[in-house]
């Protein structure tokens, strides 16, 4: 329990753990993310530029913006894949330097790309990836079953991975970002690519998530999917957030919905 | 960097190769079994002697260097290569609490691992055809993971710098085939122009085969091969990590 951005909050690490699960409640809510100054170049490109934001816990964060905004960028930044060419990011008020690992092991990655074990059967894509945890098999074990449940795949525990179908390697992707009951949730565009049905049922699981208190990062280029499951947008576009607000705010204050909000922000159509 | 989260690497690689291990080590048993047919019988109806040894006896230990040599490279280089780029494998590592450096380092000793398990094989298998004459050759096991260590060190640079899989051609074709030709498995080196033998001195199965015949017949006086693997494999170690750090994390 040290990742508390407060000064004053540090007082109660030494205290007893009584103490800290009441103060836990009390400290709530306290930022999980920030990032001040952040810029991302690759060679003379700047994919993330001067880019600030602050995630606050048990809350839904979204990036919104079309491909090449810079929105993965950010979210590898936040999970530690890459470091900032300028700019401070912090998560769990942790340096993402120093701290990488126990900052991982405490959040959930669901990436953009298949990257499941195509050599390894549906339970044991979460049995090894729990061991990057060091998870033992006796609690992840269960502990998949769970997940496969939470997800709707149990009946196709034993089966390989290529005899999924796309939306069913998502939901995959999803379970094995929770094997190690992550504090927070990073999904990368968590629905690209699925049909409305298979976008409902990772939707349904989301809200699931949001309602038990973890905190979602995610990133899309739907609207719909910003409005429906995001407290917080930022809007991004060319590597900047123009503006962060809640949905329903920024419907209020610019007219229509978010595609038109975006329109009038950047001049361009989001899902182009 | 902690050790335990390189061996979760090393071991998720285990786990994938116990499920395809049939087919991959059948593989592996054919191909030094054709080489050791071919040349041994096939050249040796010809050679019969080199040194005072039946040639099929001359190359069975420069088998075991090069199938443990060939089991390490691939699997470092392609296999690191398609677990990299194609199924982005390394993406969902990174995901977890395992950094660039523990999944290279677990990488590596996979490689080396492979080396020393393929080169098991081909001990027995010569072992059982009686080519082999002294219980030395055991103390070949920890030699063949030290320079297995070093192979997969090259093919994980080599990973770090091609800029596509098909540049993998130029590797093998330049560097593997030359050094698995010249390395003395065929043929003493000493027979030719001595500046083959002063470039396969810089080779790692050069010094692998030497100790390989070395043990299998029973010699000792190897020290200086296994200090040059030391010395080399010290050497090499930092650059797969900074290469692939560049590689990967940009």
């Amino acid at each position: 329990m040290q990742y508390c951005e407060y000064p004053s909050f540090r007082l109660h690490f030494c205290e007893t753990k009584k103490v800290n699960v009441r103060l836990n409640v009390i400290i709530k809510p306290m930022i999980l993310v920030s990032a001040k100054g952040l810029v991302k170049d690759y060679g003379s490109f700047r994919a993330v530029d001067s880019v600030e934001f602050e995630i606050l816990r048990g809350e839904c964060f979204g990036f919104l913006g079309p491909n090449g905004a810079g929105k993965t960028s950010v979210m590898r930044m936040i999970h530690c894949f890459m470091p900032p060419t300028y700019g401070e990011i912090k998560v769990f008020g942790l340096n993402v330097f120093k701290d990488s690992s126990l900052i991982k092991s405490k959040i959930g990655v669901m990436p953009q790309d298949d990257n499941l074990d195509i050599d390894l059967s549906v339970f044991e894509n979460l049995i090894v990836y729990a061991r990057y945890f060091d998870i033992s098999k006796k609690i992840s074990s269960p502990k998949a079953w769970q997940l496969l449940e939470f997800v709707d795949l149990r009946d196709k525990a034993n089966i390989n991975i290529s005899k999924l179908s796309g939306g069913m390697k998502r939901r995959l992707l999803l379970a094995r970002a929770l094997i190690n009951n992550p504090e927070l949730l990073i999904l990368d565009e968590p629905t690209v690519g699925l049909d409305p049905h298979s976008r409902h049922d990772i939707w349904k699981s989301l809200d699931e998530l949001k309602s038990k208190g973890i905190t979602l990062i995610l990133t899309t280029h739907y609207m719909e999917e910003a409005e429906r499951i995001c407290d917080r947008v930022a809007i991004m576009d060319a590597g900047k957030i123009m503006v962060i607000d809640s949905p329903l705010s920024l419907t209020e204050k610019h007219g229509g919905n978010l595609e038109h909000v975006y329109l009038k922000l950047t001049g361009r159509h989001l899902e182009s | 960097m902690s050790l335990k989260r390189a061996f979760r690497v090393w071991q998720r690689n285990f786990t994938v190769y116990t499920k395809l291990y049939k087919s991959s080590l059948v593989l592996n048993f054919i191909d030094p079994i054709l080489y050791l047919a071919a040349l041994g019988l096939g050249l040796g109806a010809f050679i019969k002697e080199i040194n005072g040894t039946p040639y099929i006896k001359f190359i069975a230990p420069g088998i075991i260097a090069s199938s443990a040599m060939f089991a390490a490279i691939y699997e470092c280089s392609y296999g690191t290569y398609v677990r990299m780029h194609y199924q982005k494998t390394f993406d969902a590592i990174l995901s977890t609490p395992v950094n660039i450096h523990e999944l290279i380092a677990g990488e590596l000793l996979w490689g080396a691992t492979k080396s020393m398990l393929y080169g098991i094989t081909i001990i027995i298998v010569i072992t059982l055809f009686g080519f082999v004459d002294s219980y030395m050759i055991l103390l070949l096991i920890p030699v063949l993971f030290l320079c297995g260590l070093i192979f997969a060190q090259i093919a994980v640079i080599s990973v770090a710098v091609v800029p596509g899989i098909d540049s993998f051609n130029y590797f093998y074709t330049l560097f593997i085939t030359p050094m698995f030709l010249f390395s003395g498995i065929f043929f003493p080196l000493d027979a030719l122009p001595l500046v083959v033998s002063d470039i396969a001195f810089f080779t790692p199965l050069y010094h692998l085969v030497n100790i390989a015949r070395a043990f299998a017949f029973g010699d000792f006086s190897v020290i200086n091969d296994i200090l040059w693997m030391l010395i080399v494999v010290v050497i090499l170690a930092p650059l797969p990590f900074k290469l692939m750090k560049r590689r990967i994390i940009i």
